[in-house]
């Protein structure tokens, strides 16, 4: 370690100061826009997962199965060079085409029908630990199956899965990073391209760990002043593996 | 035997044992009582040094339980316990729970461990569940283990911490008539318990806690009879109404 | 739409293939053992009444939980080399990547197993005189094994598929493999479908294995 050539200043110098920026920016970006996907999506899924249509809960188990059992950076790769060959011929013209963005959009799809799976997951737990009364406890009272989860069930269950839910929101910042192999440039990209041109790899790798470290804390600060507004007294959180 | 001096047990502003001092002779069965929190399950647990306690001393036998240079493993493996979730080892069977203690703390050899497991568990008329496992045993069959488990060591003294209390209705009087003949065989017994009609029976003494100070400890008659405090007094009214 | 499917290819690099599947599982063996190894010994550390030392464990697991297992890889992949002072093959740089990572993912699942024990069991153990150790040895530790192996067994199937990680550093797993055959022969689709259903068909089946031991065997 002794031969090594620190060198700090080099970062803040264009274009190497823009790179980090952007590419903070672009991770930050999929992040959320998966998210967008995952959340309503998933919740959607892990409904799907309890409920007593015999259909509906094996299509949910399904798409559980599979996304959860291939790896994201084979997933990835699907999406980019597969799914455009398999489309009927008119839309994988537009997507390879004419679509804008194509590694980025490709990545955040990707993103977030997987982060979906996990979201799926999350929900499902979280409704199957409220006791099986409280259900009977709407239907008696004449609540129709979809009230009974709109009052009682969902606000319960998001309540409780507030903890390993943060934990998967993290994992969405962190698998932004499999965009790189094919070619968005986020920050972990952005590091590696710097390390590439500069050799100050301690450095740029640093400036992403830190940045990475950043968002984590941010986020696990919000989610327990979330957590603590929201709590239903007496209750502890449950959570999927 | 059993001299408790002077035991208070505090975390910072909150009293858990104020000033407790009682003693439990030979063959004594003392029977200790009182409402939630009144601290009796703490108390039980400083004897065998469960808990540990910030001011007074505890002796069985002479042999200080507060002293740091008491050997704890030693001293427990001659006190029997009965705990309220039965804790037997769910990963071991009947038999297995009542020999790990004999072989590995006694040094008695595994096929005397065995007969004596298989002889306590005979006398309680479980011989049939010996190789089962405690998810297999209704819970008054695994407090009736747990009970053989601690006597396998051969104490010289038992404490119950609510034995009955986690049990099915119908399932308290098999454990409770185990406790009463082993009072009747001359065990010294501290027992906390609500079941006055085990204290009724086989209870030489009985010690009303409340709110982490012994309040009243009379013998038997003088208790039922009239409790001086009123404390005990409302709540023997309370309980003895079922 | 499959009408153009070629699976000449699949049988054509058959060898290739299978040589990169050897790596993804020579490679997830020794992370597993090196994982586990390293995770006992910082789960342990965490529950050691030393506070300075659980503090510096508990650091270093929430820091390694906090990067993608991408950016450790490239750390470990400029950094053993540079602290060897001479170069290493991308094998034992990815592998001691891995090994640090795992490592901390397994830690957390270990102490969460020790943990779980109800506290009474400590209790029961402790009253019939059994010393600490002896307590730990025969009480404690078969329990919480039993518990964690379930975990342990899913989290080691997540180990399985992130080994694919070692794209970006050009190792030849078996998705890498796949990879260079398809941009050779411009054959995706093929390859990266049989890629999937292979790891599809594994993962599934080992996921099953850890539910049939959960329900088996969890106390």
């Amino acid at each position: 370690m002794g031969s090594y050539n620190w060198n700090w200043p080099i970062l803040l110098k264009e274009p190497y100061f823009t790179w980090i920026v952007t590419g903070f920016g672009k991770t930050i970006l999929i992040a959320v826009l998966a998210w967008a996907i995952a959340f309503p999506l998933g919740s959607a899924i892990g409904i799907a997962r309890t409920a007593d249509n015999r259909a509906l809960r094996y299509a949910g188990t399904a798409y559980v199965d599979i996304f959860r059992n291939i790896p994201l950076l084979v997933q990835m790769f699907l999406w980019y060079f597969v799914v455009p060959e398999l489309l009927p011929a008119d839309w994988g013209r537009w997507v390879k085409r004419e679509m804008p963005y194509p590694q980025f959009t490709t990545a955040v799809v990707c993103l977030g029908l997987y982060t979906a799976s996990r979201v799926a997951e999350q929900m499902r737990s979280g409704i199957d630990a409220i006791p099986r009364g409280q259900r009977n406890a709407g239907l008696a009272m004449g609540l129709k199956p979809s009230q009974v989860y709109r009052y009682v069930l969902i606000p319960v269950a998001y309540r409780t899965i507030i903890p390993p839910l943060t934990s998967d929101f993290l994992g969405v910042f962190k698998n932004s990073s499999l965009a790189l192999t094919i070619g968005v440039l986020e920050l972990t990209s952005q590091a590696r391209q710097i390390e590439e041109y500069t050799f100050a790899a301690f450095e740029a790798f640093t400036v992403a760990t830190v940045l990475y470290c950043l968002v984590t804390g941010l986020v696990i600060l919000i989610m327990r002043i979330l957590e603590g507004r929201t709590r239903i007294a007496g209750t502890l959180a449950v959570g999927a593996q | 035997m059993i001299e408790l001096k002077n035991v208070s047990k505090w975390y910072g502003p909150f009293r858990v044992l104020d000033d407790c001092s009682m003693s439990i002779a030979k063959g004594e069965v003392v029977v200790i009582c009182g409402p939630s929190g009144s601290g009796k399950s703490t108390l039980i647990k400083c004897i065998n040094g469960l808990e540990p306690f910030t001011k007074g001393t505890i002796t069985v036998e002479d042999i200080s339980v507060g002293d740091r240079s008491t050997n704890l493993p030693k001293l427990r493996s001659r006190i029997g316990m009965v705990f309220q979730n039965f804790e037997l080892f769910p990963h071991m069977t009947a038999a297995e729970n009542i020999v790990l203690a004999q072989q590995k703390v006694l040094g008695r050899d595994r096929a005397a461990a065995e007969a004596k497991g298989h002889e306590l568990l005979d006398r309680m008329g479980l011989a049939e569940q010996a190789a089962k496992y405690p998810s297999q045993l209704s819970g008054g069959q695994q407090q009736r283990v747990a009970i053989a488990r601690a006597l396998a060591m051969d104490p010289i003294a038992m404490l119950f911490d609510e034995p009955t209390s986690a049990l099915d209705p119908e399932m308290i009087t098999e454990v409770l008539d185990v406790m009463v003949k082993l009072a009747e065989e001359g065990m010294t017994m501290a027992v906390v318990t609500h079941e006055m009609g085990f204290a009724r029976k086989v209870a030489n003494r009985i010690v009303f806690m409340d709110q982490g100070t012994i309040v009243e400890d009379a013998d038997k008659e003088s208790f039922f009879g009239t409790p001086r405090s009123e404390r005990a007094q409302l709540f023997l009214s309370k309980i003895l109404q079922h | 739409m499959f009408g153009s499917f070629d699976f000449a290819i699949l049988w054509a690099n058959a060898p290739f293939l299978w040589n990169g599947m050897l790596l993804t599982l020579q490679l997830t063996g020794l992370a597993v053992t090196g994982g586990l190894l390293l995770g006992t010994v910082l789960a342990v550390a965490r529950l050691s009444p030393i506070k300075p030392l659980a503090w510096v464990v508990e650091a270093y697991v929430n820091f390694l939980r906090s990067m993608p297992l991408i950016l450790v890889i490239f750390w470990f992949y400029t950094l053993v080399p540079k602290l060897i002072g001479r170069p290493v093959s991308s094998f034992y740089s990815v592998l001691i990547a891995f090994v640090m990572f795992e490592a901390a993912y397994y830690s957390e699942i270990i102490r969460a197993g020790i943990s779980s024990v109800r506290r009474g069991q400590i209790s029961a153990a402790m009253a019939l005189g059994l010393t600490k150790m002896q307590s730990m040895r025969y009480v404690i530790l078969p329990q919480a094994v039993r518990n964690m192996v379930p975990v342990l067994l899913t989290q080691s199937i997540v180990m399985l598929q992130d080994t694919s990680l070692v794209y970006v550093v050009g190792l030849r797993d078996f998705l890498t493999s796949a990879d260079i055959v398809a941009s050779r022969d411009n054959r995706p689709t093929e390859l990266y479908l049989f890629v999937a259903l292979v790891f599809l068909v594994i993962c599934f089946s080992a996921s099953r294995l850890a539910n049939r031991l959960q329900r088996k065997y969890a106390l």
